[in-house]
């Protein structure tokens, strides 16, 4: 992956910095310069709410090369407290374990690393809340 | 504007070609789809294709095409909107005959993707790259989120699934320019290698080489090169987020519900008045969401519509006579219209063994990525 775009993504895949419509209240992440809901231009900066509940998931089992020794691995669409959806994985637990409506929150881990000689990526990834 | 129809068409086998190039497909389908409207020149051309770049290392497609044809140095360019390129290619050649900018206009899409680039990479590039295939998402691993999504909500069954994979192998054997000439079993389907759960590699349509193509010009002049034209009742587009995440409801495809509605107004007629419809089968659970987006089944029902063999070839409403993505095959950006050759082949009474009795209306539904962008054209004949 190319460094600018890397560099770019930091704030909301280290940070999960959103932004919050001073309109309508809605959270945008990541954030965009208009609101899709009512159209204004105008936004705070918040952080995204760490807990969420699994609304959809698979489990990969044929990965791209990147991903290739991490399958089976478990890919969910999780809906946070602020009302943003986000896809990310579900780790530290069996693929038996997870469910649509369980409650999961964001921990920070590494995502993938490009080769021998390519830059370690990181970001947000979840895990089952009822592990702690 | 000026009502726009159907002359010629024609299409190259779908399948691992690995004796030809992206020209020679191109050129192999254009030139049948000349020969069938039996024109002596065209005035333009456009040409659908998802990402030649990615595949086969090869941009400026439509200028390459212009001059293999041997149509240089007339208009040409390449229309992409991910799997949805062939349709949005119709589409503009439909508003450039409609508007009278042209009179007689070329469509063609193109995808050879047994070149030996890496497929799931290329296609990939059609979801949102930076959050959703950077945590390791798959096209599949999308599609199976819808399913389970679907499942969840609805109660559709695994082997319901299934059925859509059968109905769609069964047409395709009797479809001679299909890549998979076979009937399977729901057994086949269930048994095979699981790819992103709950779907297997049966649920997911190929990685296909092929080209398929179009000769439009205003209907007032149709009776000259064709016996059956076939008119463009609708021509209808529409959007969505990029992101599957980014939705409301993971089951809806709104883009694709969007577009069918502003087709059948311009057409004029609903759900009902269809005989039969080309719909974007990548995966089992795809067709199923398209047919309750379409209208021809409540939300939520179209696992037991399938089921009961309502989009069987002599059901209610045939889907996917073709044999579909699923088993024609899936050249991506030569998909959407390869759907309108089936549609006129059907309406003009050429389908063999696959015929429709008495179709007069038909319909084809293109879809882009996870259903961030559909087109839908309603055809019937004159």
């Amino acid at each position: 992956m190319p460094v600018p775009r890397y560099k770019r993504e930091i704030p909301q895949r280290y940070r999960l910095e959103a932004s919050k419509c001073k309109s309508c209240g809605k959270v945008l992440f990541p954030p965009r310069l208009v609101c899709p809901k009512c159209g204004s231009r105008e936004f705070e900066g918040v952080r995204l709410s760490d807990g969420g509940k699994i609304v959809t998931f698979t489990v990969i089992r044929v990965a791209p090369e990147q991903f290739a020794d991490q399958t089976p691995y478990v890919v969910a669409v999780v809906e946070l407290g602020d009302g943003v959806r986000i896809t990310a994985q579900v780790v530290d637990c069996r693929p038996e374990e997870v469910e649509i409506g369980k409650p999961v929150r964001l921990v920070f881990r590494k995502i993938q690393e490009e080769g021998k000689t390519g830059i370690l990526c990181y970001g947000y990834k979840c895990v089952l809340s009822s592990l702690g | 504007m000026r009502d726009v129809a159907i002359i010629g068409c024609g299409m190259t086998k779908f399948g691992e070609l690995w004796d030809k190039s992206i020209r020679d497909i191109f050129v192999e389908a254009s030139l049948k789809a000349i020969a069938d409207a039996g024109v002596d020149h065209i005035d333009s051309m456009w040409v659908g294709n998802m990402t030649a770049g990615l595949f086969v290392g090869q941009e400026h497609i439509g200028a390459l095409m212009a001059d293999y044809l041997g149509v240089a140095p007339i208009p040409t360019v390449r229309v992409e909107s991910a799997c949805a390129s062939g349709g949005m290619a119709l589409r503009a050649g439909f508003i450039e005959v409609a508007s009278g900018m042209s009179d007689i206009v070329l469509v063609g899409g193109v995808e050879k993707m047994w070149d030996g680039a890496d497929v799931t990479y290329a296609l990939s590039t059609a979801s949102d790259q930076e959050y959703e295939v950077y945590h390791g998402v798959t096209f599949p691993g999308l599609y199976a989120m819808i399913a389970r999504a679907h499942m969840h909500r609805y109660g559709t069954t695994r082997e319901q699934l299934a059925q859509v994979a059968v109905k769609n192998h069964k047409n395709g054997a009797l479809n001679p320019n299909a890549q998979f000439q076979r009937e399977i079993k729901v057994e086949a389907v269930l048994n095979s290698t699981m790819v992103a759960d709950p779907l297997t590699l049966l649920d997911c349509s190929p990685v296909t080489d092929g080209a398929a193509a179009a000769i439009l010009c205003p209907l007032a002049a149709a009776k000259r090169y064709a016996d059956v034209p076939v008119r463009i009742l609708a021509s209808a587009a529409a959007t969505d987020s990029l992101a599957l995440h980014q939705r409301g409801d993971i089951t809806s495809l709104r883009a694709v519900k969007v577009s069918a509605e502003n087709a059948f107004k311009q057409a004029n007629l609903g759900p009902e008045r269809i005989d039969l419809a080309e719909v974007h089968d990548c995966f089992t659970i795809a067709e199923i969401c398209v047919i309750e987006e379409l209208g021809f089944v409540e939300k939520g029902k179209g696992g037991e519509f399938t089921e009961k063999g309502y989009t069987a070839l002599d059901g209610k409403i045939p889907i996917n006579p073709s044999g579909g993505l699923k088993a024609k095959g899936h050249p991506v950006g030569a998909t959407g219209v390869a759907q309108v050759v089936e549609v006129v082949e059907q309406l003009r009474g050429q389908a063999g063994k696959r015929q429709v009795k008495g179709a007069k209306v038909g319909l084809t539904q293109n879809m882009g990525g996870s259903g961030a962008s559909s087109v839908v054209h309603i055809l019937g004949v004159v």
